[in-house]
């Protein structure tokens, strides 16, 4: 019989392979051309040290993309972001100045600022039903406002405590940077969490639709609202690390990570409509757009030609495997 | 005619925006020290112009149920070639204008086609060509400049007062949503775009010219973007490409959408709506200088209000009797 001839490539694959997604591979693919592309103009881009320097910047970006995979997985987004990340790095780093109990709770404080913004998120979208687009943007005015107010406009002079340097710049086994560590048990958390709960399950079930989630007996705004105190904490999380690598907190921390995080959970095959998507893939995203970032400034290319090509390389990736559906 | 409900209940949005603006500036003006005087209107016309034209921009696209992230981009980007451009005597200057505004058209033209023929969600798209636009920006103004023979007599004519007080800028306005906005929602294209924003799917199965629909929306909305870019050069004399400025009018545009009453969920709202959105939007910015409080606290002022005016669309809630609808 020619049945086997009549099907589409994908399914002739040998099981294995079938069963890798295909954004996945190209972004790690296209991640392993650029390491290339980069060996041919200097070997420096293919040694340990550079390599395990950015898997250490990859680490913020990574942080945080995973609380904005946990949202977009829902088929929400979180637009509060930057400044999320700013209201975490300041409010550790303003705890840090308040004697030696403000050292010790300085991470969980500014952890838990990130959550009480998340949980605001979470019960404008969940309970109040407002698109998440515009709640997450009012969330973010008003925590910048606040940060603004406190700070008077200015850089804070308060500065990180040795925790958050430590983890954020330290190294405690062979070399590896403390930063990574956080993302691989932050990421380990997270597959954990995606693959392996009652609650992870309901993430995706919610994200392909509520209603249906609902009808099946599932608690879908209390899911929604945790989805977003999970993402602000974790973005504050990333403003801890940001603040620790660079030994204090400053306004406007947050805004480079808005769109690169939405980028790399999108490029790793997460669809932006919800429902679909591997932790996998967002890593691949991560790392992606780390090293794409850092060899073009390592090329000295500007600033104006980064902005650029990096639009291009997002539009082209998706042409490549994130297309919908044509309307039938 | 017996059909005046349902014209009410379909200008609901708009007439809300509306109501919203009259009270605010009401506030405003009432606490003004200088009061209801010809100046004050002319400054708080001209600040307001611009998110109005943004907002207008933004409009098309939501109402087609995508959105525009890179409406900013467009605006920066015009307003950088505008300073370039719009030079010499009256002729050239004009020349110049239309220049501005075919750039606009191309970049809304160019968000269009990736949208329509790509298959790309419009989110992710505008977000990845945003960063092209402000490349291009960057190169063109890394610094506020403007070119030495800058026409400033158009710039003065646009932003001038007409005699009786009327602020230009005003009159600018209601030319462009007589010339545009008007003819749009009248013709068998602008009732596509908002048979779209309804049901896709529907739209299709009715034989609707979905591409065609949505291309004049994502192009017009590049043109009004452009038309509020200018504006900014005319006022300001000068371009600049400053990230934080394209950021900040993306994001007030939404916010001003959803305050005139237009839909992020499609086909609901129009234009004159974003205009009044984005005017109350202004005024409340400013509330607070003729309070006289401190200018610390306008973000956070400008915040949290953005955070109850999105609650109050909340109160129809109470009027859900299936707890499935709120799944809808």
């Amino acid at each position: 019989m020619s049945s086997d001839e009549s099907r589409p490539l994908m399914m002739r694959l040998p099981a294995r392979l079938r069963r890798v997604d295909p954004a996945v591979a190209t972004a790690f693919g296209c991640t392993i051309l650029l390491l290339f592309l980069g060996s041919l103009y200097s070997p420096e881009f293919l040694s340990p040290d550079y390599l395990l320097q950015q898997l250490k910047v990859a680490s913020f970006l990574g942080v945080i993309a995973t609380g904005m995979m946990v949202v977009i997985l829902l088929g929400q987004i979180d637009l509060s972001v930057p400044w999320v990340v700013a209201v975490g790095g300041m409010m550790a780093c303003a705890a840090t100045a308040h004697g030696e109990a403000g050292m010790v709770l300085a991470i969980p404080f500014g952890l838990l600022c990130g959550v009480a913004l998340g949980i605001v998120n979470g019960i404008g979208v969940a309970y109040l039903r407002i698109p998440s687009m515009i709640i997450t943007l009012a969330v973010n005015a008003v925590a910048q406002g606040l940060m603004v107010a406190y700070t008077g406009g200015f850089s804070p002079q308060d500065s990180a405590s040795d925790a958050m340097r430590f983890i954020a710049t330290g190294e405690v086994v062979f070399g590896i940077p403390n930063a990574l560590i956080v993302w691989v048990l932050i990421g380990a958390g997270a597959v954990f969490l995606f693959t392996r709960t009652t609650f992870g399950r309901a993430i995706y079930a919610i994200g392909n639709r509520e209603r249906a989630a609902y009808l099946s007996g599932i608690g879908t705004q209390r899911v929604v609202m945790i989805a977003f105190a999970i993402s602000g904490g974790l973005s504050a999380l990333g403003g801890v690390l940001l603040a620790g690598y660079a030994s204090k907190a400053a306004q406007a921390m947050g805004d480079p990570y808005l769109l690169p995080s939405i980028a790399a959970v999108v490029l790793g095959g997460t669809s932006i409509l919800g429902g679909r998507g591997s932790y996998l893939g967002t890593v691949a995203g991560v790392i992606l757009i780390t090293l794409l970032q850092s060899i073009l400034s390592v090329m000295q290319m500007e600033e104006f030609g980064r902005q650029v090509i990096y639009g291009v390389v997002i539009i082209v990736m998706l042409l490549l495997y994130g297309r919908e559906r044509l309307v039938r | 005619m017996s059909d005046w409900r349902y014209r009410l209940a379909e200008q609901r949005g708009t007439l809300l925006g509306v109501a919203i603006f009259l009270l605010m500036f009401t506030i405003y003006v009432s606490n003004h020290p200088a009061g209801f005087t010809a100046n004050v209107v002319q400054t708080a016309a001209n600040k307001g112009v611009l998110l109005a034209l943004v907002a207008m921009a933004q409009t098309f696209v939501v109402l087609t149920a995508g959105i525009d992230l890179s409406v900013g981009m467009i605006f920066i980007l015009t307003n950088c070639v505008g300073s370039y451009i719009v030079t010499g005597s009256m002729g050239t200057a004009l020349l110049g204008v239309i220049g501005v505004l075919v750039l606009g058209l191309a970049c809304g033209a160019l968000n269009g086609l990736i949208v329509i023929y790509g298959r790309l969600q419009p989110i992710v798209t505008t977000i990845a060509t945003g960063s092209i636009f402000y490349g291009i920006a960057l190169w063109l103004r890394p610094q506020p400049g403007s070119s030495d023979d800058f026409n400033s007599d158009i710039a003065d004519l646009m932003t001038s007062q007409l005699p009786g007080g009327i602020p230009m800028s005003l009159v600018a306005l209601l030319v462009i949503v007589v010339l545009v906005w008007l003819p749009f929602r009248r013709s068998p294209v602008g009732r596509a775009v908002y048979a779209i924003g309804s049901s896709e799917v529907a739209a299709y199965m009715s034989g609707v010219p979905i591409r065609r629909a949505k291309f004049a929306a994502y192009t017009l909305s590049g043109l009004l973007a452009a038309m509020g870019g200018l504006y900014f050069t005319f006022i300001t004399y000068s371009g600049v490409a400053s990230f934080a400025d394209g950021s900040t009018y993306t994001l007030y545009s939404i916010a001003a959408v959803v305050l005139g009453g237009v839909s992020l969920f499609g086909g609901v709202g129009s234009a004159v709506g974003a205009i009044f959105g984005a005017l109350a939007f202004r005024t409340i910015g400013d509330l607070i200088f003729v309070f006289d409080l401190e200018p610390l606290w306008q973000t956070l002022f400008q915040g949290v209000v953005l955070l109850l005016a999105v609650c109050i669309g909340s109160a129809r809630l109470f009027q859900v009797r299936n707890r499935l609808d709120l799944f809808a």
